[in-house]
């Protein structure tokens, strides 16, 4: 061979497995980014902040990364093809995000199938982890289960006697509405729940459903309403004088995304899990909220942190695992420690839920807006049932 | 319930009938004048909520309301001038795709402008606070709606018969054709009809705002509310409109009152479908004198030319040998077009040769769906015999269905299987136990030999090439014709010895036993179900197939679905915006095709 073609040769080949070597890594994220807009907007911003800084650090195994994002349609049917086309068009190493929990297990039972590691970054599910949890998927946020368990501590010291409860009707509301039945049982056996309501999603009746709750004279009321019903069930609840007679639980209550839009009406009192970011001042969330504030000029909701901690545990796993097939990727999330802004979680081998915690606390108004007082951080992992129960709830 | 409770609860009930009948009012009068079905009647209605809620800081919370009110009265003008206008002379239902498209415009319309974030309005002034009533407060905001309701049907009958605009709007809403022919310049009366409905939906969605928040949701829930207001109480009949309201409100009021809060679902539509059951035109509205005139009797559907059938079959041949040169991701997207392809065909039969509109196909589709599911996870059946279950569960509940349904006629008729879908629909959402209640089932994956792609894919276009060329061949047979001909003439039809509502009935079935089939397929592709597969928007989408298509040709709705599904994957990855550019590409395709795309093909200078 004459040496120029040698050399020729060797440039070439060279120049290709340089070319393989700076290909992008690529993560497929799908969300209902147009059906829950007002969390997932800050939600996408969280991540595209995340991303910027694993590719301004080097990336990942000395490759940048790349997210290729879709919106699902806001259902399963959707979101299956959306991710079918990430997986066998866009040919990314692994999926994240999903916010609805249907959406979360279509997916999730689609990972399964096709063996692709999929983080469920939103979804509240206890079933995804748990009864239909599988090899390949992993979540990040705390579960009903556990944001249940996290209040129920402060139900209980309260010594209320008469319960009402009042939940969206579908698979978080009533999950909610039966772990805290079971839990409040446990830690107080004297309490009773006197009164249920079960709105339809997004369609609460709002004085009727206040009414019939005050016709049974509760002395606490536990609620897993959010958004537009939340903020209906409030408006008529102050009005017509519920929460007078009764202190409130609202699960999710505390979130931005719910707190904020009630405004100098958001109730005085009420016991909430939440996200009080003004008032965090731990050094990882004070990096995160001045990265965030400086990138994109407005202050971040609790899907920020979400989908910020999502693509910061997505990098952790490609860098940590031996290579980026699925089944190094489920062995490099297994145990995964990733520091978010609530600080470090760890993905547990056993179940793939993530410890990360939340905020509790009672509702306050400052400035004519709702925040959050005496609140503490609850670490995810001190709110979990035991291994043992784990280990039964998962399928084999 | 004690006595005084339920009183508050009666009053509750007053307040959200007001509420009700005030967006119904406006849509009845729509429907009754211009025989459009508008879909855009809850946008607008969500329109009136956020600009009330912007305009509130400005001009204060009563200045607010006739503002906003309008402010949408105005963009009902120019909808009305600048849209529907053009579709008066299309065949009717082609309306319904595009307020259908109108619906996603303004939705993203609303997200540009006023952001995702719902927004609270303000308290009204010197109506904030609440009353004493009987051991109860009791919101005096509430207490001026209840005396609002009576005020604008009074207001409104007053219109309607006292002035001369309403005498024509009376005359028109019973014949339009002899309002025409008697020099009633028929134009300018739909524009005033359709501006005085947008106008009560903006003014009822403005009153809203110190009771609940603006959100982007807010028009479709508002919609199926105020359809089934109208229906119940007899389309067109403002006084049935209100009695409608009336009874839904005070029935769900007493409903939560008593602890059955989750019988709300769909608790409208059992009432609705127990009214239409006993009185097929609703509370006061009456029967609809038959529609005369060249317009009545849609285009002969004609059977494909030789080499129209022979270009099919090239097609289908190249179907069979796509997985040869595509990747996996086009046979993915295939599979679902086909699968449409089919729950379109299904619902032709129906719509199309029937003249039967459905606006709850999604049941067949989702109980398909389902009854596979459940034989596979649930029976532990093998893969093809759940694949039978499914189809043969929709065409269970079609044969049921179709029974009451066959006895109506026209939008009641798509009311009746609205409800029976809706009804379907909360019992599938309940479920826990069966269904997996809101979560679905999953893990509906099909088994050796069809575990790949490719398998599956062929295996789907098997069965829905099948299924679709039976359903073509049934046009043409004498059940096909009879189905036509008591369509287009029922009393002949009958006088001829054709049992008229026995083929519609097996009509129902037929494409039940398909639709279930599509559903099935579509299980096994998603190796998972949930709810959403037989909801409203399901049985809106095969409509918007099959109009867009071409109700009256035989092969239109396979390519509706094609070019939808195609459409709705493309549009949703290339733009932020999809739902707006979506919608966009709905309207040009509307007033380009009136008659459907498929006609394109048959277009002579």
């Amino acid at each position: 061979m004459n040496p120029l073609r040698l050399l020729l040769c060797t440039l070439a080949l060279v120049s290709t497995l340089a070319h393989a070597q700076s290909r992008p890594l690529r993560i497929g994220e799908l969300n209902s980014y147009k059906t829950f807009p007002a969390f997932l907007e800050p939600y996408r911003k969280g991540w595209q902040l995340a991303l910027e800084q694993v590719n301004a650090a080097g990336g990942v195994r000395g490759r940048m990364l790349e997210v290729v994002s879709r919106e699902d349609g806001g259902n399963p049917g959707d979101a299956v093809r959306v991710a079918e086309e990430l997986i066998a068009r866009e040919q990314v190493a692994m999926l994240m995000g999903t916010f609805a929990s249907h959406v979360g297990l279509a997916v999730s039972n689609l990972a399964a199938r096709r063996k692709v590691v999929f983080l469920a970054a939103e979804p509240l599910t206890d079933k995804i982890v748990w009864e239909d949890g599988n090899r390949y998927t992993f979540r990040l946020r705390p579960s009903t289960y556990m944001q249940v368990a996290m209040l129920v501590p402060e139900a209980a010291r309260l010594h209320k006697k008469r319960w009402a409860l009042v939940y969206p009707n579908y698979e978080y509301g009533q999950s909610a509405a039966a772990s805290f039945r079971k839990l409040l049982a446990a830690a107080q056996p004297e309490a009773q729940i006197i009164a249920e309501q079960a709105p339809a999603l997004g369609k609460i009746d709002a004085g009727a459903v206040v009414q019939a709750l005050a016709d049974a004279h509760p002395d606490a009321i536990f609620s897993a309403l959010f958004a537009a019903d939340l903020q209906k069930f409030v408006r008529e609840g102050s009005l017509r004088g519920l929460f007078g007679q009764a202190v409130v639980f609202n699960l999710l209550g505390g979130e931005p995304e719910y707190l904020l839009p009630l405004k100098e009406e958001a109730p005085e009192g009420w016991w909430v899990t939440g996200y009080p970011w003004r008032q965090i001042d731990t050094p990882a969330h004070k990096a995160f909220l001045d990265a965030y504030r400086a990138r994109w000029n407005e202050e971040p909701r609790l899907g920020s942190v979400v989908g910020y901690s999502a693509l910061r545990s997505a990098a952790a796993a490609l860098a940590k695992a031996a290579s980026t097939d699925s089944e190094s990727l489920v062995r490099a999330f297994e145990g995964l420690n990733v520091d978010t802004p609530f600080g470090p979680i760890v993905y547990r081998a056993l179940d793939h839920q993530s410890t990360m915690g939340a905020f509790v606390g009672q509702l306050a108004r400052r400035d004519g807006a709702g925040v959050m007082v005496n609140w503490h951080f609850a670490e995810g992992a001190r709110y979990l049932p035991s291994d043992a129960e784990v280990r039964a709830l998962r399928p084999k | 319930m004690s006595g005084a409770s339920a009183a508050v609860q009666f009053l509750n009930g007053l307040a959200n009938a007001s509420t009700l009948f005030l967006v119904a009012a406006g849509l009845s009068l729509i429907f009754g004048v211009t025989r459009i079905v508008n879909f855009a009647h809850g946008s607008l209605y969500m329109l009136g909520m956020y600009l009330a809620v912007a305009l509130a800081p400005i001009t204060g919370f009563w200045g607010a309301l006739p503002l906003a009110a309008l402010a949408v009265a105005l963009t009902g003008a120019l909808a009305e001038r600048l849209l529907l206008r053009r579709l008066y002379e299309a065949p009717e239902l082609m309306q319904l795709v595009a307020t259908f498209a109108l619906v996603l415009v303004i939705r993203d319309a609303a997200l540009w402008a006023w952001g995702p974030v719902d927004l609270l309005g303000p308290r009204a002034p010197g109506l904030s606070g609440a009353v004493d009533f009987l051991g109860a407060r009791f919101p005096q905001y509430d207490l001026f709606l209840i005396g609002l309701g009576p005020l604008v049907l009074a207001a409104l009958w007053w219109v309607l018969r006292r002035t001369r605009w309403g005498v024509r709007v009376r005359a028109a809403t019973q014949d339009r054709d002899m309002v025409r022919a008697l020099g009633v310049n028929a134009g300018r009366l739909y524009t005033g009809v359709f501006v005085l409905g947008a106008l009560l939906a903006g003014f009822g969605g403005a009153l809203q705002i110190p009771r609940e928040p603006a959100t982007l949701s807010m028009d479709l829930q508002t919609i199926s509310d105020a359809f089934v207001v109208v229906v119940v109480g007899g389309l067109g009949s403002i006084p049935g409109a209100f009695l409608a309201a009336l009874l839904i409100g005070e029935v769900k009021a007493f409903c939560i009152g008593l602890g059955y809060s989750e019988f709300t679902l769909a608790l409208e539509f059992v009432v609705m479908a127990v009214v239409l059951v006993l009185r097929p035109w609703g509370l006061l509205g009456q029967a609809p004198d038959a529609v005369r005139g060249a317009a009545a009797v849609p285009p002969r559907l004609v059977a494909p030319a030789p080499p129209a059938r022979a270009a099919l079959a090239a097609l289908a041949v190249a179907l069979v040998l796509v997985p040869l040169f595509a990747g996996d991701y086009a046979l993915v997207l295939l599979g679902d077009i086909l699968l449409f392809a089919l729950f379109a065909a299904s619902l032709h039969l129906l719509v199309g040769s029937g003249g039967l509109l459905s606006f709850g196909h999604a049941a067949y589709f989702g109980l398909g769906a389902y009854g596979a599911g459940l034989a596979l996870v649930k029976a532990g059946w093998p893969m093809l015999a759940a694949l039978a279950a499914g189809p043969l569960l929709a065409a269970l509940a079609a044969v049921c269905f179709g029974w009451f349904c066959v006895r109506l006629s026209g939008v009641y008729l798509a009311m009746l299987t609205l409800a029976f879908a809706q009804i379907t629909w909360s019992v599938v959402y309940q479920w826990n136990a069966v269904t997996g209640g809101s979560n679905g089932l999953i893990g509906i994956w099909p088994s050796a030999p069809w575990t790949g792609r490719i398998a599956y894919y062929e295996l789907c276009l098997f069965l829905t090439l099948v299924a679709i060329v039976l359903l073509w061949r049934v046009q043409f047979s004498p059940f096909g014709y009879a189905l036509r001909a008591g369509r287009d003439s029922p009393v002949r039809a009958a006088a001829t010895g054709i049992e008229v509502r026995a083929h519609q009935w097996a009509a129902f079935a037929g494409a039940g036993l398909l639709a279930g089939l599509a559903g099935a397929l579509y299980a096994f592709s998603k190796g998972s179900i949930s709810p959403e597969s037989l909801a409203v928007p399901r049985s809106v989408d095969g409509l918007v197939m099959l109009l867009l298509g071409g109700l009256h040709t035989l092969t239109g709705p396979a390519w509706g679905a094609a070019l939808f599904t195609w459409l709705e994957d493309t549009v949703s990855r290339g733009f932020d915006y999809w739902r707006a550019v979506l919608g966009g590409i709905m309207l040009v395709l509307v007033l380009a095709f009136p008659n459907g795309v498929s006609t394109l093909a048959r277009r002579r200078p």
